[in-house]
């Protein structure tokens, strides 16, 4: 194993962190779900990395489903988000609050 | 020589992950995004995960961020003057990023034991034995799930008639 | 592990090299051709038969002057034809152009003429690299910060990701039967007999194959996001000299890595059906080039005999086309070919 397990995850912390500094710190809606791809992604790197370490594909696989959920959900999430558009004219998530008390 | 190729990926990563969730211009975050998954899939190359490899090119970089680049321009959303939120949220979110990555970067140096062997090739066979053996039930699930995203997506954006 | 990479490097110039000067030909090709099916002579001053014709268009275009317009982002708008061309050119290297005779170079096996023989994910890495190609029409497309630009890459790119699902889903009837992802098993599974190719075994998703092949690399029928006399030439138009001619080289590279694509999935590769089961050594590896080389040369004649035959699709065709016509076909014939194989003809 040339590259250890430990400079992968390091890197994948950094990734999510990345991730959710972009979720937590911007109003725009795009912004926000681009941050939770990157945190996906960074969980997906730290499952495939223990996956060679243990040697078990079973990481893989649910890297695999995880690939397919998040499709799913950025499909969903960016349907809402043109919805949102056409009602509010802005992608502002700030401005979401018709509901609040 | 796969140390070298690593912390290359390893940067690039970091570097254009930052610019995507930082950039004003959000149709180029989501070309630094492009360029992150692309050194992700690097990293499930040296891994040993070439099947992971080329479906985050195909399914991540392939399809999903090309539907973003769509609603992006479909949205062309005036770029925000004042994006960011105000002055305390942004200290706590920086705090609360910063802590989740000092956190799991200190465990992941600290917690996991030294260089094992085993490896696991992951390749398309391999993953596929294990699709339609253990987790077959969580494959037909997806498969209804994608379904039921596929028409969500439509009726959420299907005008009045 | 130096004499790997040297003849991997070798590899990889040669394959460029060849790449590259398809392109001047193919232009020759297809003026000369569309003149013929129309009934008059083409280019014929420049050169014997108008050999020269491509290499007076190159010169034309390298020194056109290279503008920016004004009001586009500048980073995108050069970054747009950089990712067409990149894309076109990375894909060719699970190609396998010739046989694997097992002649070795300086002492390490060659493997025959294939960049990449050992990647066990050959066609998905192939489909995925060709997916990316739709970030230079759609970067395009908007950043020249024109309304038919936009429009034209936006139709575009909409066409490629539809035709994609159908160009997958019969990659797949092809790979069921071969049972792996590697394209130089892929070959070895056709035998040399014409009538195990899976053009002849599967013809139903040779032809979703080849019509998805001419939408994804839109051309005629399915241009009408670039054509001149639509959309003022789509989402190429505010780009001219050298930018254009990247947009214009990468188009005629994808055609070349399609037709490759196309005889390696189902036109038996560099099969021939006595030649290559007899002979071995350095004779196969190069009648094995050669035989490839043919193939793909009529897989070329074709999409320009096409191009000049056939009227062009109205877009809402074009999508009804790859949604309602080429998908349902594609599924059908992964069936059957589950069928077949589960009753052991395949």
């Amino acid at each position: 194993m040339s590259v250890p397990t430990t400079h992968f995850v390091t890197l994948a912390a950094v990734l999510f962190a990345v991730g959710a500094g972009g979720v937590l710190l911007r109003r725009s809606g795009i912004s926000t779900l681009l941050g939770i791809e990157l945190m996906l992604n960074a969980v997906n790197l730290t499952l495939v990395a223990f996956a060679r370490q243990h040697g078990d594909l079973h990481g893989q696989v649910f890297v695999f489903f995880i690939m397919a959920v998040a499709a799913a959900e950025v499909a969903v999430g960016l349907a809402l988000l043109v919805a949102i558009f056409r009602h509010q004219q802005s992608i502002d998530v700030d401005r979401l609050n018709v509901l609040r008390w | 020589m796969e140390l070298a190729v690593f912390f290359a990926a390893a940067v690039v990563a970091v570097a254009t992950g930052v610019v995507a969730v930082a950039h004003r211009n959000p149709v180029v975050n989501v070309m630094s995004l492009v360029v992150t998954f692309f050194c992700v899939a690097v990293c499930y190359a040296l891994l040993a995960a070439p099947f992971l490899a080329a479906a985050q090119i195909l399914v991540y970089a392939g399809a999903i961020l090309v539907l973003f680049l769509f609603v992006v321009m479909l949205l062309n959303a005036p770029l925000a003057e004042s994006d960011q939120p105000r002055k305390l949220q942004r200290i706590f979110g920086l705090a609360a990023a910063a802590l989740v990555g000092l956190g799991g970067a200190a465990l992941a140096v600290v917690a996991i034991p030294g260089a094992g062997e085993p490896v696991a090739e992951g390749t398309a066979a391999a993953i596929g034995r294990l699709l339609v053996g253990p987790h077959l039930l969580a494959f037909e699930l997806v498969s209804v799930l994608l379904l039921a995203a596929l028409v969500g997506a439509m009726v959420l954006v299907k005008r009045k008639a | 592990m130096w004499a790997e990479l040297a003849i991997t490097a070798a590899k990889l110039l040669a394959v460029a090299t060849v790449l590259l000067t398809c392109v001047p030909i193919m232009v020759w090709v297809e003026r000369r051709g569309a003149a013929f099916i129309q009934d008059r002579l083409g280019p014929n001053r420049v050169g014997p038969m108008g050999l020269l014709q491509p290499v007076i268009d190159a010169v034309k275009l390298f020194f056109k002057e290279d503008l920016t317009p004004g009001g586009v982002n500048p980073i995108l708008y050069t970054l747009a034809p950089m990712v067409s061309m990149f894309v076109a050119l990375v894909t060719f290297i699970v190609i396998p152009f010739s046989a694997d005779a097992g002649v070795e170079v300086f002492g390490v096996p060659l493997k025959g003429i294939h960049v990449a023989p050992d990647l066990g994910v050959g066609v998905l890495y192939l489909l995925a690299i060709s997916s990316l190609g739709v970030y230079g029409i759609v970067l395009a497309g908007w950043s020249s910060n024109n309304k038919y630009s936009l429009l034209g890459g936006l139709r575009s790119s909409a066409q490629l990701l539809s035709y994609e699902l159908s160009l997958t889903m019969s990659v797949l009837g092809v790979i069921l039967v071969s049972g792996t992802l590697n394209l130089q098993e892929v070959i070895a599974r056709q035998g040399p007999e014409i009538w195990k190719w899976h053009a002849v075994t599967q013809p139903i998703g040779f032809i979703v194959f080849l019509v998805a092949a001419f939408a994804e690399t839109n051309r005629l029928p399915f241009d009408l996001a670039e054509a001149e006399t639509e959309l003022v030439a789509g989402y190429h138009v505010e780009y001219s000299s050298m930018r254009f001619a990247s947009f214009f080289m990468s188009e005629y590279i994808n055609i070349v890595t399609i037709s490759a694509l196309t005889v390696t999935l189902f036109l038996g590769g560099w099969q021939v059906p006595w030649l290559t089961a007899t002979l071995s050594g350095w004779p196969l590896v190069l009648v094995s080039a050669g035989a490839f080389a043919a193939k793909v040369a009529f897989l070329l004649w074709l999409f320009v005999w096409v191009r000049w035959s056939l009227p062009r699709f109205r877009y809402d065709q074009l999508m009804q086309l790859g949604w309602k016509g080429l998908l349902p076909l594609a599924a059908l014939n992964l069936l059957i070919v589950g069928v077949a194989m589960g009753q052991g003809w395949l």
